[in-house]
This record gives structure tokens, C-alpha cells and sequence, in this order.
């Protein structure tokens, strides 16, 4: 597929947390390059650094060396403000623990992104109301996130992530909490946004989600360990 | 409009947060409801007393100076004592060359017994004045007419009295035409005023006005205050511009040097209020030093709160930062909590000194305008923001991820 773009490309990254006494080498030198409308699965054991990439291309965090290009432009060049922008409109999140606020019904929780977009509250509230429709909690709309299963809780965050129309979704362990039922379904909506051009980028742990992506990448202490196509026969 | 959307959006979220924890916020706000109330309750006393003190000298009118020996505001008698007397010429020379005054006239006055046949009133007040003093001053007749200046201009033996006096000698008649006698002389009662009520608790209305002549043959007798003239100006606007003339003509009347001072008293309501207002400056100054500083106190509250919900809160800081939120949303979110927190604090410190100063109306004047009410509200938010600053600010430091972990 010669024609797609690289969206990001992650060269020699290092991030070292220091905690005084001792220094953590999560990540020691990571080469990454995803391409668009990529679905990729972020592998391997726990500490391994995975989580710490992902922060890294959420522009959540800083490395403490290396380059990071996203859809062209050098991360490390932008403002605290280009960056928020970048997580508003070109990133959607989707967190193993939800990150609903807990006082705000459904629709106000999809409502946040386009809140800091600056949209007016009719467009909110219709993009919302579409966002929710699309995860097929279209009757859920005035539920407050404990009035809802884990899986609907889920299905709300993502609601969120794909309200703004991101082109990238990350996912860290968006099925840590959940029941494999409901994983599944979970996995189904991804393969729904991924059908629509959205480039995925999904952390877990368990082999039989990483099958839905289309490219599985290993870490191991803090390096990339196999970067592989999965394959598509069964 | 961009504003007012980021505005809204802010008290909405302020509004969530201060409902869940309304007991909190509640005892937080404690310290700008008592400086709110401390504030407004010392305005109000002392604009109360201002303006009831206002309204007992309104006798005086507001638009009329009174020239005499006496500064009514000093109380250096041994020097006002050696000044030379006021001269009845002087109000011919003050109209011919003031351009303020509308009406002039001489006033004396005397304390003396009053007696109708077996009916005796002592310790009336008797004043000698001439048929232009009823345009000097808001004295209204309710029955018969005032003297005239051929009346004066001839000595009669004519005079108008207040309602005490028509009251107490003549309870079932009309005194209009009956002789009276004013300590030994007699006098036709030509005219009765309307009922003024009291100043300082005293009654305003037992008085005999006659013409001024008949009282300098009559009764300028000893304890004589001598002359004071009462001249009216323009208008209460203009009662600065009269004061000025009347002192520069007086001057040269008095025949003064520019180095000396003023040798005469010229005396006006406005002067006494603004001496009085002084008075109760500090006073007021007191007051406001106590508000603001609980003010301060309850600023530092909800400091300390703010910062709390700072901690707290972390986590949806990280949330919102990683959906998109700018610091400046984010340190807005918590201004406009603690702007909120205070203003409500600030409204019920508002309804509280209402309450307070309505309970005590009835004994102690008070008076509560709008903008004292607004002023309250508006400045403890501004305690708010400027409380909040710090909490807020560091919010929006906060970085997104530091934030998310906490979770
Ligand atoms: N904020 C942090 N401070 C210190 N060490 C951290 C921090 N975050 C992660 N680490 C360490 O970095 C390594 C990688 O962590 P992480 O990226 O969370 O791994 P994973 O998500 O693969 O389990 C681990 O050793 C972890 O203890
Ligand atoms: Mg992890």
C-alpha cells in the first residue's frame, strides 16, 4: 500500500522518569512508524512500557529524547496550546478506567470535547447525540455513568473519542474492565471506526484482542521486541 | 459571544461542584458573609444617620446661607464674641450686589412668655423678621396670611404663629384676629403655619414671628444673639456659589484686608452635614477596615478550599486537558468556582444586613440603596477571583498526564 501516509512516525524514542534516588528507563530507544488508517495492537508484559508510548503519542506527555512526528509536524516544536488542539481534534482517548465524570449524564460527557472546541451548545449537542447513537446508546442519553454497565460506560467514552472526528483513536486497555462479552463488543465497534479511515492504536495484554488489529507491535523493557502483520486467514 | 459561552460553560461547572459539596462551600463562604455584612451594615448605619440627620435640618432649607457673628461649627466663643455686630445696611448692599440671592431678609430671635387672657406659654421662641423672610424659608400657613412690608415698614403690632401656640391658647377656635400678648406687649394674630413636627426631639413649632422693628424696640433686650441674616439663593445647587458671593461682598462690607479672615460666620445646612459627615467618616472607615478584613479572612478560606479542590479533582484536570481543554479553560473553571462561592457568599451577607438593618430601624436610622447592595455582591466575587487565582493557576499547570495518573 504505497499511497498511504505515515501519520506517526516515532524515531529513537527515550523516556526516563526520574524518581530522585533512581532513574526509570520505561522507553530506551523506540523506532515507530504507523501509518493512515493503520490498526495497530500494542503488546507485552506489564511495565514493559507500553502505556508510556501511548502517553507519548497522545501528546499527553514528553519524551526525554528522541523525535516525534505527528502527521508531519515535529510534536516537540508545538505550543501547550497547539497541543491541546492536536488532543481535541486529532486524537480521540479511550482509557481502560472510562474517565467519565461521574455528575454529568452521557451526553454531557461526549459533550466535554466539543465543549473545548468551542462549538455552539445546538451543534453539541447534535454531534453528541449522533456520537451516542453510533455506539448504540441513542436511549442511554441522560444516564449518569453509575446508572450504567461497564460495557455502556465504555461505549461512552468512545462516543467521546469520535465525537470530535479524530483521525486517531487510542486505546489503552479499553477491555481491562470488562467481561469478554462485552470485550468483544467493545471490539466490534472498533472494527466499525477502523472500516471508516480511522487510524487505531489499541494497548492490551490479551492475545485474542490484539487479533482484531491488523499490525501487532511487542515491547519488552522499553524496546520494540517484533513488529508484525497479523495474518488475516481464519 | 465566544466569552459568554466559555462563561456559562464555567458556572455550570462551578454549579455542579458546589452541589456536591454544598456543606463545604457553605462554611467556606462563612467569612465573606460576615465581611459582606460587616461592610454593608456600617454603610448602611451610617447613611442612615447621615440622611436622618439631613432630614432634621431641613428646617434650615438647603439653598440658604445665614450670616451672622457666629460660625454655628466653632465654638471659639471668646474670639466670635469680639467681632463687631451685623449691621441692618448689610442686606441692602448684599441685594443690590448679589446675583444669587432670590429673598433676604433680617432675622432676630428671643426666648419669651406668650399669654392669651389667663393662658400663659413660657420660653417661646419670638423672631423679628421682615415679609420677605417667609420666601427665605418653607414655613407654609395653614390658616390667615403673613405680615406685608408696609406692615413692617410701620411697626405693627402683627404676628404669625406656629400651631403649638394656636393650639394651646385657642383649643376650640380660630386664632386669626385674636390679641395675644408677647411678654408684655400686645399682638394680632394675623397668620398660623402648618405643623412642622420636631428637630432633635424638640417641637418646631411653637414660635411667634413678628416684624422685625417691633422686636428691636421690644425685646432686643440681654441674651440678644444679635442680627443674622437669612439669605436665599438659586437652588440647593447653587448654595456654593451663593456662600461664595455673600462672603465676598461681606468681606468688603466688614471692610477686610485679604490677609485677615472672615470676621462673620456664614453658616449652611450643607456645611453642617459635611462636618457631621466627617465625624462619621471614621467611623465608616472603622467599619470598612473590620469588613475588609474578614473579607481578607474569608479570601484566604477559600483559597485554602479552592486549593483542596484542586487535589481533589486532579484527575478530571487531566481528563479535561487530555480532551482538548486549554490551560486558560481550565484555570477559568476554578475562577469562576471561587468568583461563584463568593458571590453567594457575598448575596447572603446582602440579605443578612437587610434583615439586620430592618430589626433595628426602629431604633437606629438606616438606609440600604441599591448600589450598596451591588457593590456587596460584586466585590466579593472579585475576592473570589483574586483568591482563586492562585488554586486556579495551578490547576492549569497541572500537566495532563501528572493529572490522569492520579486516578
Ligand atoms: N510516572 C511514573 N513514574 C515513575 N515510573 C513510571 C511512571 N510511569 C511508568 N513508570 C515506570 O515505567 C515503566 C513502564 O511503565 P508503563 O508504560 O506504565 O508500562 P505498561 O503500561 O506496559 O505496563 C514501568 O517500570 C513503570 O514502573
Ligand atoms: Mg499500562
Amino acid at each position: 500500500m504505497p499511497d498511504r501516509k505515515s501519520i506517526i512516525d516515532i524515531q529513537d524514542m527515550r523516556k526516563v522518569y526520574d524518581l530522585g534516588t533512581i532513574q526509570v528507563e520505561a522507553l530506551r530507544g523506540v523506532n515507530v512508524n504507523i501509518l493512515e488508517n493503520d490498526y495497530v495492537a500494542i503488546m507485552g508484559p506489564s511495565g514493559s512500557g507500553k502505556s508510556t508510548l501511548m502517553n507519548l503519542i497522545g501528546c499527553l506527555d514528553t519524551p526525554t529524547s528522541g523525535e516525534y512526528i505527528l502527521a508531519g509536524e515535529r510534536v516537540a516544536h508545538l505550543t501547550d496550546r497547539q497541543l491541546a488542539e492536536i488532543r481535541n481534534r486529532r486524537i480521540g482517548f479511550v482509557f481502560q478506567t472510562f474517565n467519565l465524570l461521574p455528575r454529568a449524564s452521557a451526553l454531557q460527557n461526549v459533550e466535554l470535547p466539543l465543549v473545548y472546541a468551542g462549538e455552539s451548545p445546538s451543534e453539541r449537542r447534535r454531534r453528541s447525540k449522533e456520537a451516542l447513537e453510533a455506539v448504540g446508546l441513542g436511549d442511554r442519553m441522560k444516564h449518569k455513568p453509575n446508572e450504567m454497565s461497564g460495557g455502556q460506560r465504555q461505549r461512552v467514552a468512545i462516543a467521546r473519542a469520535l465525537v470530535t472526528n479524530p483521525s486517531i483513536i487510542l486505546a489503552d486497555e479499553p477491555t481491562g474492565n470488562l467481561d469478554s462479552k462485552t470485550g468483544d463488543e467493545i471490539m466490534q465497534l472498533f472494527e466499525k471506526i477502523y472500516a471508516n479511515g480511522n487510524t487505531i492504536i489499541l494497548v492490551t495484554h490479551e492475545e485474542d484482542i490484539a487479533r482484531h488489529a491488523r499490525r501487532i507491535i511487542r515491547l519488552r523493557d522499553g524496546l520494540v521486541e517484533s513488529d508484525q502483520i497479523v495474518s488475516r486467514a481464519a | 459571544m465566544r466569552f459568554l459561552v466559555d462563561v456559562f460553560n464555567g458556572l455550570r461547572i462551578a454549579f455542579g461542584a458546589l452541589r456536591a459539596n454544598k456543606l463545604r462551600a457553605g462554611l467556606t463562604t462563612l467569612g465573606i458573609v460576615i465581611g459582606v455584612m460587616t461592610v454593608i451594615m456600617m454603610v448602611v448605619i451610617v447613611m442612615g444617620l447621615n440622611k436622618a440627620l439631613k432630614s432634621q435640618l431641613d428646617f434650615l432649607g438647603a439653598e440658604t446661607v445665614f450670616v451672622s457673628r457666629w460660625d454655628w461649627q466653632s465654638n471659639n466663643w471668646r474670639d466670635m464674641i469680639k467681632r463687631p455686630d451685623m449691621e441692618l445696611d448689610y442686606i441692602d448692599d448684599l441685594r443690590a450686589e448679589s446675583r444669587e440671592i432670590e429673598a433676604i431678609s433680617p432675622f432676630f430671635d428671643q426666648q419669651m412668655t406668650v399669654s392669651y387672657r389667663g393662658a400663659q406659654l413660657s420660653r417661646i421662641n419670638i423672631q423679628g423678621v421682615s415679609e420677605e423672610f417667609f420666601l427665605t424659608n418653607p414655613k407654609e400657613l395653614a390658616e390667615g396670611r403673613v405680615f406685608t412690608a408696609q406692615e413692617v415698614s410701620r411697626n405693627a403690632n402683627v404676628t404669625v404663629v406656629g400651631p403649638d401656640i394656636a393650639n394651646q391658647l385657642f383649643p376650640d377656635q380660630s386664632p386669626i384676629g385674636k390679641e395675644i400678648k408677647i411678654g408684655a406687649w400686645n399682638f394680632e394674630i394675623i397668620g398660623v403655619t402648618t405643623k412642622y413636627g420636631k428637630v432633635f426631639g424638640q417641637s418646631w413649632d411653637n414660635f411667634c414671628v413678628i416684624p422685625y422693628g417691633v422686636f428691636q424696640k421690644r425685646f432686643a433686650g440681654q441674651n440678644f444673639d444679635g442680627l443674622t441674616i437669612v439669605a436665599k439663593g438659586r437652588g440647593e445647587d447653587r448654595v456654593e456659589e451663593l456662600t461664595w458671593e455673600v462672603t465676598g461682598i461681606m468681606r468688603r462690607l466688614r471692610h477686610l484686608d485679604p490677609r485677615e479672615v472672615n470676621d462673620f460666620g456664614i453658616n449652611t445646612q450643607s456645611a453642617i452635614l459635611e462636618q457631621f459627615n466627617s465625624m462619621t467618616a471614621g467611623v465608616y472607615a472603622g467599619g470598612i477596615i473590620i469588613g475588609f478584613i474578614s473579607l481578607i479572612v474569608g479570601g484566604i478560606g477559600i483559597m485554602n478550599i479552592m486549593l483542596v479542590s484542586v487535589t481533589e479533582r486532579t484527575a478530571e484536570i487531566g481528563l479535561r486537558k487530555a480532551l482538548g481543554a486549554k490551560r486558560w479553560n481550565i484555570a477559568w473553571q476554578f475562577l469562576i468556582e471561587s468568583a461563584v462561592i463568593c458571590a453567594i457568599g457575598g448575596i447572603v451577607g446582602v440579605a443578612l444586613a437587610a434583615g439586620v438593618s430592618q430589626a433595628i430601624s426602629s431604633f437606629l436610622p438606616t438606609y440600604m440603596p441599591l448600589w450598596v447592595v451591588l457593590v456587596g455582591v460584586i466585590f466579593s466575587a472579585v475576592v473570589g477571583i483574586f483568591f482563586g487565582l492562585y488554586p486556579s493557576l495551578k490547576a492549569a499547570q497541572l500537566s495532563p498526564i501528572e493529572a490522569l495518573r492520579s486516578e
